[in-house]
């Protein structure tokens, strides 16, 4: 299994799209560090960024990986390997490059230019984003036989997560103004990891006093010690659940 | 004509010489110290006579409540330290024409029922408090009809943990023309309180890490506040309920958090906000029932809302100001817009200049759709940076459709006014 794992980390680095999406990060971290004097700032403006481009690369990338080495995937599964063991191989490969990626790029300048709980944070959220979205690309790609239909359901998911669902939950907002919803919403924003995301590392930031009342509701949930676990513990199933559901699918699937 | 000046001159004089006369045969200094003849205030008080001063020399004072009852000047020399052992009122004016001086005043008593002060002045006017330190106290500086008083340089320190268990640094209850200047206040509940203080300026003060209110500000009109620093402290500074205020060149710095403000306006009208600084605040200016009041000048810096004007509001001119930096600069709470805003300064204008004449030639859309929102219904502030939200705001700003036409600056600046 470690074999394979290699394999397919340097077959994902020799594939220097990665190493473009490195490049990318980075000079987006640099440039915004660079001209952004107020740090608190820059951080909003790089999480900004970074909840909008890294669940797409993740997804799109690894769903044309995937679909890219059927042939792979075929030869192994002739060969003496449990199936398991391959689909697990190639998603731990595909997370540790886009992690690495991640780290290169965007560790660097949060490190340097950013407190350091908030830089750990930023980086520990953002590998957890990548992997969420790995493992939502490999459920995607294993439902479906047709490459372009894969990549379609990756791109509304996609579009799902990182837009619609701020929409619905806009929408539920209005609907339930005359109720108190607050409560009802940290379960809401667990639905949806980019929300979830995104909240936990505004709660860090000094901007969290604007969020008012709601925000004191959420700082009083994901503040305490359950809450944090509780949060850690949902982004986990974000990332296992897609994939174990992949897992399921693919050890069944007639190749 | 020319002689009955004359007399009447004559009469001056005498008048005069025998004042003078008065006050030169009269005037003691009562010496008060270990090594003196007379060791207690106490005593001091009661043999001295209206007008007289008494030198209180350094060392240790545990007295009790000492009350002075006749026009005294009370002179410390090297800091004497006057101790309330947690128990009493440490000095209560009941004179005019007092001054108290240069004393370090500690661990007033604690109750609700009658608000001991370190010092306090009953009923008194020209009443001079300056150069004291006082430390520790439940009531700072007390001081309840009181006119024509004067407090400079004091400099006011408490450790307050809890708005219910510590009194205000300077309180000053229906009372008439006070100067508050020069003074040091923190971890009192509110740093200066005004309540029914009418004709005073408070000026040169720099109130901080107090629990409360930096300044708080009730029922007291025609009063001026000039160059002060409030900094830190849990809501910043309230003024309520009173009209005819200046503030002038004041600093409101980094009242930070769920419930503060820079500077909270309810029900405030005809009055001058001019050359002050906002900086760091969650809310800069928070506007409620406020009218007619000239807001020029200002600088606003990296606050979570520049301006919250509540719909309560009208008639406010609102210009030549500086919003730099802040997360929403303006937000209000309803459509009806009878405020006026013009030539402000706003880094997040993107118009053109073409006759160079340093005014935008497009109009200013001061609101973002999404701060419209918010106010509307708290909780989406949830979407906070969110893609979603970004892209409501862009689609806002191409065509306006949802916040007031008329929230607008006319004519924005080009560059930010030096301020």
């Amino acid at each position: 299994m470690n074999r394979l794992i290699k394999f397919v980390m340097l077959d994902i680095i020799k594939n220097k799209t990665i190493l473009g999406y490195t490049l990318l990060l980075s000079a987006f971290a640099w440039s915004i560090f660079g001209l952004e004097d107020n740090s608190t700032k820059g951080v909003l403006t790089l999480l900004n960024i970074m909840l909008l481009i890294v669940p797409l690369v993740s997804i799109i990338f690894s769903t044309i990986y995937i679909y890219n080495s059927s042939e792979f995937i075929d030869l192994m599964v002739s060969q003496p390997v449990k199936r398991n063991k391959i689909w697990i191989s190639l998603y731990i490969g595909l997370c540790l490059a886009q992690i690495s990626a991640f780290i290169v790029g965007v560790g660097v300048p949060l490190l340097l230019f950013v407190p350091l709980n908030i830089a750990l944070s930023m980086m520990a959220v953002g590998c957890m984003i990548s992997i969420i979205f790995i493992a939502i690309a490999f459920f995607a790609s294993a439902i479906t036989h047709d490459k372009s239909k894969g990549i379609g359901i990756s791109i509304m998911l996609w579009l799902y997560f990182a837009l619609l669902f701020d929409g619905i939950v806009l929408f539920i907002l209005f609907q339930f103004a005359d109720y108190p919803i607050e409560h009802i919403m940290v379960g809401i924003t667990m639905l949806s990891p980019i929300d979830m995301a995104r909240i936990l590392i505004l709660l860090q930031l000094d901007v969290s006093a604007l969020l008012g009342y709601t925000g004191a509701i959420f700082n009083d949930f994901f503040g305490t010690i359950l809450g944090a676990l509780i949060s850690s513990i949902v982004l986990l199933l974000w990332a296992i659940l897609p994939f174990y559901i992949s897992l399921r699918i693919f050890n069944k699937k007639d190749l | 004509m020319a002689r009955f000046s004359k007399v009447k001159l004559f009469f001056l004089l005498l008048i005069l010489c025998s004042q003078s006369f008065i006050y030169k045969a009269k005037s003691n200094t009562i010496r008060v110290g270990k090594n003196k003849k007379i060791k207690n205030i106490h005593y001091a008080i009661l043999i001295a006579k209206p007008y007289d001063t008494i030198e209180v020399n350094n060392g240790l004072y545990k007295e009790g409540n000492i009350i002075i009852n006749k026009s005294l000047y009370i002179k410390g020399i090297n800091n004497p330290v006057l101790d309330g052992e947690k128990k009493f009122e440490i000095l209560s004016i009941k004179a005019n024409n007092t001054i108290v001086e240069g004393l370090t005043i500690k661990n007033s008593g604690y109750s609700t029922l009658d608000d001991p002060g370190a010092i306090k002045v009953y009923d008194a006017t020209n009443v001079i408090i300056q150069n004291n330190i006082l430390i520790d106290n439940f009531f700072g500086i007390y001081i309840q009809f009181g006119k024509n008083c004067i407090i400079r340089n004091n400099s006011l320190q408490a450790f307050g943990k809890e708005e219910q268990q510590i009194g205000n640094g300077i309180h000053c209850w229906k009372s008439d023309s006070l100067l508050i200047l020069g003074n040091k206040i923190t971890g009192h509940r509110d740093g200066i309180y005004f309540e029914f203080v009418t004709s005073s300026t408070i000026r040169g003060n720099i109130s901080y890490q107090n629990i409360r209110y930096g300044l708080h500000f009730m029922f007291s009109n025609n009063d001026s506040y000039i160059g002060n620093i409030f900094k830190n402290n849990g809501a910043g500074v309230a003024v309520m309920f009173t009209h005819k205020v200046k503030m002038y060149n004041n600093y409101f710095i980094n009242n930070w958090g769920d419930a503060a403000y820079g500077l909270l306006l309810k029900e405030i009208s005809d009055s001058y906000i001019v050359n002050n600084h906002f900086v760091s605040n969650t809310i800069g200016i928070f506007m409620e029932g406020t009218s007619r009041i000239n807001v020029k000048n200002n600088d606003f810096k990296n606050n979570g809302w520049g301006m919250k004007i509540q719909a309560s509001c009208m008639d406010n001119n609102i210009h030549e100001n500086n919003f730099i930096n802040n997360t929403f600069d303006v937000s209000t709470n309803g459509s009806l817009v009878l405020n006026i805003f013009n030539k402000n300064y706003w880094d997040k204008y993107d118009g053109y200049d073409l006759d160079k004449n340093n005014i935008g030639d497009v109009p200013y859309h001061p609101l973002s759709l999404f701060s419209m929102i918010v106010e509307n219904n708290g909780p989406v502030m949830l979407l906070y940076q969110s893609f979603f939200a970004l892209l409501l705001d862009k689609s806002e700003k191409v065509i306006p459709s949802l916040t007031p036409t008329n929230f607008i600056d006319e004519k924005p600046l080009m560059h930010a006014l030096i301020l």
